[in-house]
């Protein structure tokens, strides 16, 4: 039954990825194996693979917190970002000699500079009862906008034809390859940690517990005196945690400088690998993994058919649509009744 | 000083109207107690639809038509989800986003570089020798329709039966549906004129206020909409209100440039985004007044028992 309405609502997307294809003029079997199959096939492709789920999975672990606690994050884009700006700073700065230190003190900064993005939204709704949705949507805009000012000014690369990039971090500033020609890192071993720890905090602790109680019923959760307004800061300062931090690691990985767009989308990506999810740590991993493929599968499609990366887009909100629609369906029963 | 108000006061009431029709729309949805997040995927929608319409040689009413029905469409993909099955309305609103500016982004390719000539402003003989009539008398007739459609829906809301219904079903759809009104077909009405309205505003961007597509031209105008829904504390003349502070927030940064003060561009661009998270606080801080002006089941799922 849990794995019932992703899979059921992964089935009708594909489903209706066939006309879809038509309409667009192109070959559905030939265009979804290479949608969903060519990215996979070769050792770069799997190494593609987890380092576009590695983020995925840690956005989406902070929002399965927020959202289990009913608290309606998506402004992970804006975290996301504002955790890369913070470690850049530090990678850009320190990046050059040899310090073993400034990787996990660009780490400590990504987490940070994402709790401070999250904290603007939970400070405004715990003390002037504003709506995490629309602070947190409006700060994304914001921190696309710092960056874009950072990368075109103070921190722009001297050397950099005045494109709107920083100059590439230093060897002691950027996670090393796993494999040689590959470009997977130890950073997915940092991910698979978090994934442990948000375990550990959803499935098997008292403030996993109090988190769900609030967000199902926050008159019980009243009666029994759990604070929601502290479950609202620690929720999003969790998220805002492991944005930041896949900011860092987008940063400090396969991007080695900041630029102007870090992210494609990773924090929206994101609310829909929580849900596909079920808001469950194991499942958000699954999700992560099947998200990171409609990505690969939109660039795979992107080079060797021309159809722009949109594609992918198009279907995370179709897969979006039906798993909410195939959640309903598969925990009631139809009934057909004349009025 | 009449030089540099005529563009400020031309800019903010253009700058303004995208908001005032999605916002209108969402207005009246949100009056029926249905939350629909979705309005910048409803937009984006419009948007390319308009443009692709006006790119194929079609008048501007045409186009503005094509993209009131695609919002429409967008509105109904909402309404399946979140009245037919009633689930979550933040999740299916924040669904159709995602949807939309997908779809949008992947038609809207066809038209990179292609332009459209703008919808033309009207041009009355002897408005411009009064004080500001090239300002009031001089605009695009969207502008003007969307004022005339905010008095429509003042009218609506408040003068007719049919709006007192749509009203009643917001604060209490038990109640409602116990007199014998139908809650959920009310509720899909209102939430398709939102979806129809968002579609018009989105029109108005691609036709009337850049002549070429924008991939996510929207920018966060949907979002800004609901903000200014919450801001008018779901009234429809105080939403005009709004919509021109945040038109003229979006042109003064035009303004401050010319006036050589040295902000990056950049700081300037998030104006807009600052100044809603300032208006929200400021209409937040008092709970009272939200309680009383928001609809009572406002994003709350309705199942109708029989």
């Amino acid at each position: 039954m849990v794995l019932g309405a992703p899979l059921l609502a992964l089935a009708l997307t594909l489903l209706l990825g066939v006309p879809l294809l038509l309409l667009a003029g192109l070959s559905p079997m030939a265009t979804l194996r290479i949608f969903f199959l060519e990215p996979l096939n070769s050792a770069n492709g799997l190494s593609e693979w987890l380092l576009k789920a590695s983020p995925l999975v840690l956005i989406g672990l902070g929002l399965a917190v927020c959202y289990r606690a009913n608290v309606w994050n998506i402004g992970a884009e804006g975290m996301f970002t504002a955790g890369a700006i913070c470690a850049g700073w530090l990678g850009l700065r320190y990046g050059d000699g040899v310090h073993p230190w400034v990787l996990a003190a660009m780490m400590v900064a990504g987490v940070l500079g994402g709790m401070a993005w999250a904290a603007i939204p939970a400070f405004l709704k715990v003390f002037a009862n504003t709506s995490e949705i629309l602070v947190s949507l409006m700060l994304n805009y914001v921190a696309q906008l710092l960056l874009a000012w950072l990368v075109n000014g103070p921190m722009q690369d001297p050397q950099g034809m005045n494109l709107p990039q920083t100059a590439l971090f230093g060897p002691s500033a950027t996670f090393s390859a796993l494999l040689p020609g590959l470009r997977l890192n130890a950073s997915i071993f940092i991910t698979a940690a978090c994934v442990v720890l948000g375990w550990l905090l959803l499935q098997r602790s008292f403030l996993g517990f109090r988190l769900s109680v609030v967000g199902l019923q926050p008159a019980a959760a009243r009666y029994a005196g759990y604070s929601r307004n502290r479950i609202t800061w620690f929720a999003l300062l969790v998220s805002g945690a492991t944005a930041g931090l896949a900011g860092m690691m987008e940063a400090a990985g396969p991007l080695g400088q900041l630029t102007a767009s870090i992210s494609p989308g990773y924090g929206f990506a994101a609310i829909i690998v929580a849900f596909v999810g079920r808001l469950h740590p194991v499942g958000v991993v699954l999700g992560g993994l099947l998200l990171s493929v409609l990505y690969l599968g939109g660039e795979a499609v992107q080079m060797t058919l021309n159809v722009p990366a949109a594609l992918s887009h198009c279907f995370q909100g179709i897969l979006l649509f039906f798993l909410l629609g195939a959640d309903v369906l598969i925990g009631h029963r139809i009934v057909l009744r004349r009025s | 000083m009449e030089h540099l108000l005529v563009p400020l006061l031309s800019g903010m009431l253009v700058a303004a109207t995208p908001l005032i029709l999605a916002g209108l729309g969402e207005l009246v949805t949100e009056r029926s107690g249905v939350l629909n997040l979705g309005v910048e995927g409803m937009m984006l929608a419009g948007a390319v639809t308009a443009f692709g319409v006006a790119v194929a040689g079609f008048p501007a009413w045409v186009a503005a038509l094509a993209a009131v029905a695609s919002g429409l469409t967008a509105a109904a993909l909402f309404a399946l989800l979140a009245l037919g099955l009633a689930v979550n309305q933040y999740a299916a609103g924040l669904a159709l986003t995602i949807l939309g500016s997908g779809v949008a982004a992947l038609t809207g390719r066809h038209f990179a570089g292609s332009t459209v000539s703008l919808i033309p402003r009207l041009h009355l003989a002897g408005a411009s020798s009064l004080p500001l009539g090239q300002v009031l008398l001089g605009q695009d007739p969207m502008v003007y329709l969307a004022l005339l459609l905010a008095g429509l829906v003042w009218w609506f809301l408040y003068r007719t039966r049919a709006g007192l219904v749509v009203r009643a079903v917001g604060e209490d759809p038990h109640a409602a549906l116990a007199i014998g009104y139908p809650v959920l077909r009310i509720r899909w009405f209102a939430t398709l004129f939102g979806g129809g309205m968002a579609g018009l505003g989105g029109a108005y961007l691609s036709l009337a206020y850049t002549p070429l597509w924008v991939e996510d031209m929207t920018a966060g105008r949907g979002w800004i909409s609901l903000v200014l829904v919450v801001f008018a504390g779901w009234r429809p003349w105080r939403l005009v209100f709004g919509a021109w502070l945040f038109g003229g927030v979006t042109v003064a940064q035009l303004f401050v440039q010319t006036f050589g003060l040295r902000l990056p561009s950049e700081v300037l661009s998030a104006l807009p985004y600052v100044a809603t998270i300032v208006v929200l606080v400021a209409m937040s801080r008092n709970p009272a007044s939200l309680r009383i002006n928001a609809p009572v089941s406002l994003a709350q799922p309705f199942m109708q028992e029989h």
